[in-house]
């Protein structure tokens, strides 16, 4: 990281996401989630998956310790984008797709803001998919929160690009043709540095995720798994099952060995045939402990999160590893782009009108008297 | 260094023909080659040496949209028009009075506007077989010139090897012969410079500066310029000198801009101005993209500029930032207006300040992105979803691109409104003499601009109060903007409907009705701020008024001069504003028997001005990617004025 470009626009290293965001006042009394919580009537269809994820964000962000007015979440339109509007917090429920642009410049105009962005699986890799790929390799300074229920549920049932393939629905009566995208996957290579996955009704995992999202800085991708009890009810039953989800689940935790199933007996292995990963029981067929795969988030290629990534599912979803793929530091586009503007302003003398005077006089002149 | 000193002594002992200085009070130039030849270079150091000079001058750059075209082909013919003058002028000129030719494919391109006794300048060396075949010509009409069948008949053909003298001039620096006989266009420059009496110094300080890097071809490009220019004056070819003597301009400073430069200008005043720092989200377009570059030369002003991956996000972050607190800038053109429909619908909705720049090419589709057309005023009017009214400015010549784009920041934050500002390919390559505004914080040249952030709760009192994101100004109906970081002023905007005052969703009816005619009302009420429309109708006793908004400005004021020179009375008006019109439009009309609506379109102002104030305008209207040519319009007008006065006469 000592080259990083940071360091050749003479920035101060900033390590942590919320490090400019101006945090509340020392003894001021702690905020709740009730302070985070608008007074508008939660719309969501019962059991829908959005009401854990609201929960689990208002209770989350007074960890933060952060003053709620420097907090903004921007959305784009679906299930999901209506999330700004039940927290009291600054907000915009803006139009299709385009909530990671929004974003980008309100996070590039403003260093002491923390930057949210709510999205879904249709918002964010359909209709928004080129400001997603392109917010990610910038890497500005905000975390997007993509809810995959792997459904269209706003406009009643249509398949997703995360649905899986032949999938029946309204507009699909004989099955979508689409293969889907892996989000994980298209994040990895659209450069992201920070890329993680939870679920919905893993509350304790989805608040530790949330945790480290927010204390990245430059941009972090999560996606939540979340049910939609209407349209696509079921589609992460076996991750969630009591008897399924211990084979189904791999859970990445940087700097330990990636261990899941009942008692931790399988494990991923590098697999030196095709490059990538692959299942076995540990303790079978000369597997030791020894060949696990420790998890390293941290490390600079991608290839290895990349070959992780893949062991979801593309079909029905029977696995699927959880937790931080990817964590790595990069100079972020709004702190360059701040030093940029800040480095030409320090190099200027002089009011800004009287400049102004010698920008628009400059040129060959002549004066008629 | 020596070497040269040594011929310029030469060239002054041999400069003792006498040349005759015949006087001008105009002169239409248009310098013609491949695109490769650097003609819009040449032209623009034409036209500043004449802005220098104190002429009144306007310019029409015209290229093709491929960068290189094939070579010496009729495609790739790019063209610089500078039209200069002893007097105060409106146009480009609709013909040329010299023809500067570097191939035969610029000759034969651009035979056809010359008018008979029109000089022809021509680089004799680029007339080989090869060339004369790609441009078309079976035979060099250089051959055959006073012969009868001479193509040239009429015109004065002076043919030059400008490469040649080029190459032999230039000798002394080592270079390639390629790069050597690339400085001709500074050749052509320095020997038009002598024949219009030129001030030198602004091109040789120029090439000094940009070539500073690179001795060997700044030195052969000064050279050229200088041999050029000796030239003309030892050479028995061009027995006579012209002069142009300086054009009477009020006091004050003045440069030579380009609309697209003045545009970039005023965006920053606007930002300076109003204390708000700008961010422009942009992607790259012809011919806007000038303004971005421009732009993001100016950081020191707290400019920050982005660009996005694609025209939607381009103004999906310039809202963004507007929701933080800054002047939120997008630039395009038509196609990309197309692209960022949806957005300029949720900046409507969301009432947050916008400047949105269309810089008009050719259209639909991909159109013509190097020529110019005034096709989008619909566009920009009603290219959205639902009602979704968008103020309008347009700049009238490429100096009060500047002007225009204050006002249309003024708008904006004033009124917590996307804005359309509607340029063209014209305005934004031509360039025109300027007058240096005073840009002062006290100053008159510019308007106020507050952004009058709020502060406070606005609603209810002690334990009740509350901020309410949509209770508007009584006056002028726009919503408090309160940004991020304000604390007690937590609020949720959105593309949803907001309800009256406290703008939380509603799907209520007659809440809907309301919002829908309070944000039409919110845009018509900008109307009060305007000042009443300037008519010019010397006579006051005209019958017939031509009206038009945008470039046009400047052939329908020349075209207006000619009829008035030939004893017509014809009264001239001229929109900045087009969305909300002046409040004393429906009654300046309503002075006129006839309404003629030169236009650049198929007639989309005469739609506006028939559908609100239910007048039967005439349209004329062209759309061949040129400006408009004042001798044609004049034609147009006079008809229209001869025709009033007959159906007068033939009343009982």
């Amino acid at each position: 990281m000592t080259t990083d470009s940071s360091t050749e626009l003479g920035m101060p290293a900033l390590r942590t996401g919320t490090e400019l965001v101006p945090t509340l006042a020392d003894g001021a009394p702690p905020a709740t989630a009730k302070d985070y919580t608008s007074d508008q009537e939660v719309r969501w269809c019962p059991g829908c998956g959005d009401y854990a994820v609201l929960k689990a964000v208002q209770s989350f962000l007074p960890d933060l310790g952060l003053r709620r007015e420097n907090i903004v979440f921007v959305s784009g339109i679906g299930c999901s984008s209506r999330f700004p509007y039940y927290l009291d917090t600054y907000g915009m429920h803006s139009i299709h797709g385009r909530a990671p642009a929004i974003a980008t410049g309100l996070a590039t105009a403003r260093e002491d803001l923390s930057v949210w962005v709510v999205t879904g699986d249709g918002d964010a890799l359909s209709i928004g998919g080129n400001h997603l790929i392109h917010a990610l390799r910038r890497n500005v300074n905000m975390t997007i929160l993509l809810f995959n229920n792997r459904i269209y549920g706003l406009t009643k049932g249509q398949y997703s690009p995360t649905s899986e393939a032949g999938k029946i629905t309204k507009s699909t009566p004989m099955g979508s043709l689409d293969h889907p995208f892996n989000p994980v996957s298209l994040a990895l290579g659209a450069e992201a540095s920070f890329v993680a996955r939870t679920i919905d009704s893993d509350r304790k995992h989805l608040t530790s995720v949330l945790s480290a999202a927010a204390a990245h800085r430059g941009t972090s991708l999560v996606e939540i798994y979340q049910n939609c009890p209407i349209f696509n009810d079921g589609a992460f039953d076996a991750i969630k099952g009591r008897d399924t989800a211990a084979d189904a689940l791999i859970p990445l935790v940087h700097g330990r060995p990636i261990r899941f199933g009942a008692d931790g007996a399988k494990g991923l292995v590098r697999d030196h045939e095709t490059g990538g990963v692959r299942v076995v029981e540990v303790g079978r067929d000369g597997v030791t402990d020894d060949d696990v795969l420790v998890h390293d988030a941290h490390a600079a290629d991608p290839s290895t999160a990349f070959a992780i990534s893949r062991l979801t599912d593309s079909g029905y979803l029977n696995r699927s590893p959880i937790g931080i793929f990817r964590q790595v530091e990069r100079a972020t586009y709004d702190d360059q782009a701040r030093a940029q503007v800040s480095a030409a302003g320090h190099a200027a003398a002089g009011e800004p009108a009287d400049r102004l005077a010698a920008l628009v006089g400059g040129g060959d002149t002549w004066t008629v008297v | 260094m020596a070497a040269r000193h040594d011929r310029e002594s030469a060239t002054t002992k041999v400069g003792h023909v006498s040349k005759q200085v015949q006087q001008l009070d105009r002169v239409v130039i248009r310098f013609a080659g491949d695109s490769g030849d650097g003609m819009q270079l040449t032209g623009d150091r034409f036209t500043q040496e004449s802005a220098v000079f104190g002429n009144d001058l306007v310019t029409l750059p015209n290229f093709p949209a491929e960068i290189r075209a094939p070579q010496g082909t009729l495609p790739g013919v790019s063209s610089f028009q500078v039209h200069f003058a002893d007097h105060d002028i409106l146009t480009a000129g609709d013909a040329p009075d010299v023809l500067v030719a570097m191939n035969p494919a610029a000759l034969k391109a651009n035979l056809g506007d010359l008018p008979k006794g029109a000089t022809v300048i021509v680089d004799s060396h680029d007339f080989t077989a090869r060339n004369l075949a790609k441009a078309g010509y079976e035979a060099n009409p250089l051959d055959s010139l006073g012969e009868p069948d001479d193509v040239l008949a009429g015109l004065a053909v002076h043919p030059v090897d400008l490469t040649g003298m080029t190459v032999a001039a230039v000798k002394e620096f080592g270079l390639s012969r390629k790069d050597a006989s690339r400085a001709k266009n500074m050749f052509a420059l320095g020997l038009l410079s002598w024949m219009y009496g030129r001030p030198t110094e602004p091109t040789e300080a120029f090439l000094a500066k940009r070539f500073s890097k690179v001795p060997d071809i700044r030195d052969a490009n000064l050279t050229a310029f200088k041999a050029g220019w000796a030239f003309g004056e030892t050479t028995e070819t061009f027995a006579v000198r012209y002069e142009v003597k300086p054009a009477p301009m009020g006091p004050g400073t003045y440069r030579n801009i380009t609309g697209n430069l003045a545009l970039a200008y005023g965006l920053v005043a606007g930002s300076v101005r109003s204390g708000l720092p700008l961010f422009l989200g942009s992607y790259p377009i012809t011919p806007a993209s000038d303004i971005l570059h421009e732009l993001s030369k100016h950081k020191a002003f707290g400019v920050t500029t982005f660009q996005a991956e694609d025209e939607i996000a381009g103004i999906g972050a310039a809202i963004g930032a507007s929701f933080g607190g800054a002047l939120g800038v997008t630039t395009t053109s038509g196609p990309g207006i197309a692209l960022k429909s949806e957005s300029i619908g949720l900046a409507v909705m969301t009432e947050l300040p916008l400047v949105v720049i269309d810089v008009q090419r050719g259209g639909p589709s991909t159109g013509l992105p190097t020529k110019t057309e005034q096709s989008d005023l619909l566009q920009a009017m009603f290219g959205r979803n639902g009602e979704a009214p968008v103020p309008i400015v347009a700049p009238q010549s490429p100096g009060d691109c500047f002007a225009a784009a204050v006002e249309a920041a003024r708008i904006a934050v004033t009124y917590r409104t996307p804005v359309m500002l509607l340029s063209d390919g014209y305005l934004a390559n031509g360039s025109e003499p300027w007058r240096v505004p005073d840009v002062s914080p006290d100053s008159a040249d510019l308007p106020t601009i507050d952004p009058d952030f709020a502060t406070e709760t606005n609603h209810g009192e002690g334990e009740d109060a509350e901020f309410w994101p949509y209770l508007r100004d009584e006056t002028t109906l726009a919503r408090p903007w309160a940004v991020p970081g304000t604390p007690g002023l937590e609020h949720r905007i959105g593309g949803l409907e907001k309800g009256e005052g406290h703008g939380n969703i509603s799907y209520d009816p007659a809440n809907h009705d309301l919002m829908v005619r309070t944000r039409q009302a919110k845009v018509d009420r900008i109307a009060d701020s305007l000042p009443p429309l300037e008519v010019d109708d010397p006579s006051g006793s005209a019958r017939v008024l031509a009206i038009g908004w945008g470039s046009t400005y400047g052939p329908i004021g020349a075209a207006c001069r000619r009829v008035r020179k030939a004893g017509h009375e014809v009264a001239q008006v001229h929109l900045r504003h087009l969305n909300p019109f002046p409040r004393d439009l429906g009654e300046v009309l309503a002075r006129y028997d006839r309404v003629l609506v030169p236009e650049m379109n198929l007639g989309q102002l005469s739609m506006l001005l028939r559908a609100r104030y239910l007048v039967d305008a005439v349209g004329y209207n062209q759309v061949r990617g040129l400006p408009l040519k004042a001798a044609e319009l004049a034609e147009a007008l006079a008809a229209l004025i001869t025709e009033t006065q007959q159906t007068e006469e033939s009343r009982p």
